[in-house]
């Protein structure tokens, strides 16, 4: 059908899609765990005046920092002040775009589509290291370098835990990745074909650590620690563009949470014995299922934010160079092993 | 306790405190009613019962009062205003001298300044001040939170009954005894 379609058809309809997909994923994300997994957590109930239950305080807290004033500190460097947001908007835009929903459900789908993923998230560093340099204060500057130094410390684990997948799926393509799950044996028994959780649960485990680092969240938000740094690069952002930086956190955990669930969990395909639905039906089911194995895997990441302190600098690094990257290399050794001999 | 036991003891307790909230009647009966579970009071729709001793707003018994002026002078905030005038009373056997009396004109007290110290309430030598738990008494001016004597009169209806702070403690007296 949607060949049908002329270019700019099809390329409106991938930035509704695009958009659509990111901000209620992102919103439904800030609804159900930060409104109200940690008010449950602290047996609390968290925003219940906006809307039934609260569902709508989300819009109301969006229309509150539109009222604001946008303020620019003033010896900023205006450009890279004000880009910073957009720049890190951006990556989590394009991430998405690589992601499938279902067998026909996709933006793009290249034969390199989880290299592109890793190599785009990587561009959010800039958009906070230019946050940090173009706010002209101290606290700024080392939440931005922080960010820097945290996000390259683990991009290497999250590279490495996604090289695993790769070995055993034997494609960089998401689509191939998701079938090599679905038609996947688990050395020699094909019940429930083969999520890579099973298999690749070492590579599933540091993924999810280096997530988490990479998302800036508790326990690994230095950048923005508020007890030494103020909020780090957030410090003189306000109104708009504060609501940007907000929304990017949040989107880009529902899609980080998203390459996650087509690594390891299936993405839009669902380990039940004896399920053998045609095309059409996954393409409905798909995009539900995938969200339902993004809201699993952000509550992971949440619950795991809300409950443990913040690491120290060092101890940061550590976790980063003398853990997990071992860990991740050890795991493609002996995946690339047993990729050869089985 | 090793690193690992205590990271997912820590996620034990979060946890545990989400289930506890969203299914108040426990596992087996898994019906979702976080409005039970959670500690949280919905304040315009459902009010707290405050503990009886409680200080919400202080209370005037203006029959005992005899504008002493203590509560005014111990106040570190200056926010008690009191004015009185002397007046005659019946003598208190006949042929006998009238006496003279006290009478309360003005007893106000700015809560806009008040910081529910209590040392008015302590100093009192005449129980003519209390604490009341009611706590609804905001204004949307701050002049108005400049409360006079029948505003603070009312509120002795609301002075609850006092009770020994635990078994066996000393009872409280009165040091006026009720007319």
């Amino acid at each position: 059908m949607l060949a049908e379609l002329s270019y700019w058809q099809i390329t409106s309809l991938r930035v509704a899609g695009g958009l659509g997909g990111v901000l209620l994923v992102a919103g439904t994300l800030v609804y159900l765990h930060l409104f109200k997994m940690v008010s449950f957590m602290q047996s609390r109930l968290g925003p219940m005046e906006a809307g039934p239950f609260g569902s709508l305080q989300l819009l109301a807290e969006v229309g509150k920092h539109l009222q604001k004033e946008d303020i620019f500190p003033r010896k900023a460097d205006k450009f890279v002040f004000g880009a910073a947001p957009f720049v890190i908007l951006a990556s989590t835009f394009l991430l998405v775009a690589v992601v499938p929903a279902g067998p026909d459900v996709w933006f793009v789908n290249v034969d390199t589509g989880i290299y592109l993923a890793m190599a785009v998230s990587s561009v959010s560093v800039i958009g906070i290291l230019m946050a940090g340099w173009g706010s002209a204060n101290k606290y700024s500057m080392m939440g931005g370098l922080r960010a820097t130094g945290q996000l390259i410390a683990y991009e290497l684990p999250l590279i490495l835990a996604v090289v695993g997948v790769v070995i055993q799926a034997g494609t960089m393509n998401m689509q191939g990745i998701v079938a090599a799950q679905a038609n996947g044996e688990i050395f020699g028994w094909g019940g429930i074909g083969n999520p890579y959780i099973l298999t690749q649960g070492v590579a599933f485990f540091v993924f999810m650590i280096a997530m988490q680092a990479e998302l800036t969240q508790a326990p690994f938000d230095m950048p923005i620690a508020e007890s030494e740094l103020v909020s780090g690069y957030l410090t003189e952002y306000s109104g708009m563009r504060f609501l940007l930086f907000f929304i990017g956190e949040f989107a880009t955990a529902g899609v980080f949470a998203s390459i996650a669930a087509v690594l390891f969990l299936g993405g839009w395909w669902a380990p039940i014995p004896g399920l053998a639905f045609d095309d059409n039906v996954w393409n409905l089911l798909g995009p539900l299922l995938l969200i339902g194995k993004i809201v699993i895997l952000t509550f992971i990441v949440f619950w795991v934010r809300f409950t443990f302190p913040r690491f120290r600098e060092d101890q940061l690094q550590r976790i980063a160079w003398k853990f997990l990257i071992p860990i991740a290399l050890a795991n493609i050794v002996v995946t690339a092993l047993f990729k050869v001999w089985f | 306790m090793g690193l690992v036991p205590g990271l997912i003891k820590g996620l034990g307790v979060t946890g545990g405190t989400i289930l506890r909230t969203v299914f108040p009647d426990g596992l087996k009966k898994p019906i979702p009613a976080p409005s039970r579970g959670a500690e949280t009071v919905q304040y315009p729709h459902e009010k707290e019962a405050p503990p009886p001793r409680a200080r919400g707003v202080i209370a005037l018994h203006e029959e005992n009062c005899t504008s002493c002026m203590l509560c005014a002078r111990e106040c570190p905030d200056w926010c008690i205003y009191i004015e009185g005038h002397k007046e005659k009373a019946p003598p208190r056997r006949a042929g006998g001298k009238p006496r003279k009396r006290n009478k309360l004109d003005r007893f106000d007290i700015d809560f806009a300044l008040c910081m529910f110290c209590g040392i008015c309430v302590d100093v009192c030598p005449f129980d003519a001040l209390f604490w009341s738990p009611e706590y609804e008494f905001s204004e949307p001016r701050i002049a108005d939170l400049l409360h006079d004597k029948s505003r603070l009169s009312e509120w002795m209806e609301t002075v609850p009954e006092f009770e020994d702070y635990e078994a066996g403690s000393e009872a409280k007296k009165l040091k006026v005894p009720p007319t």
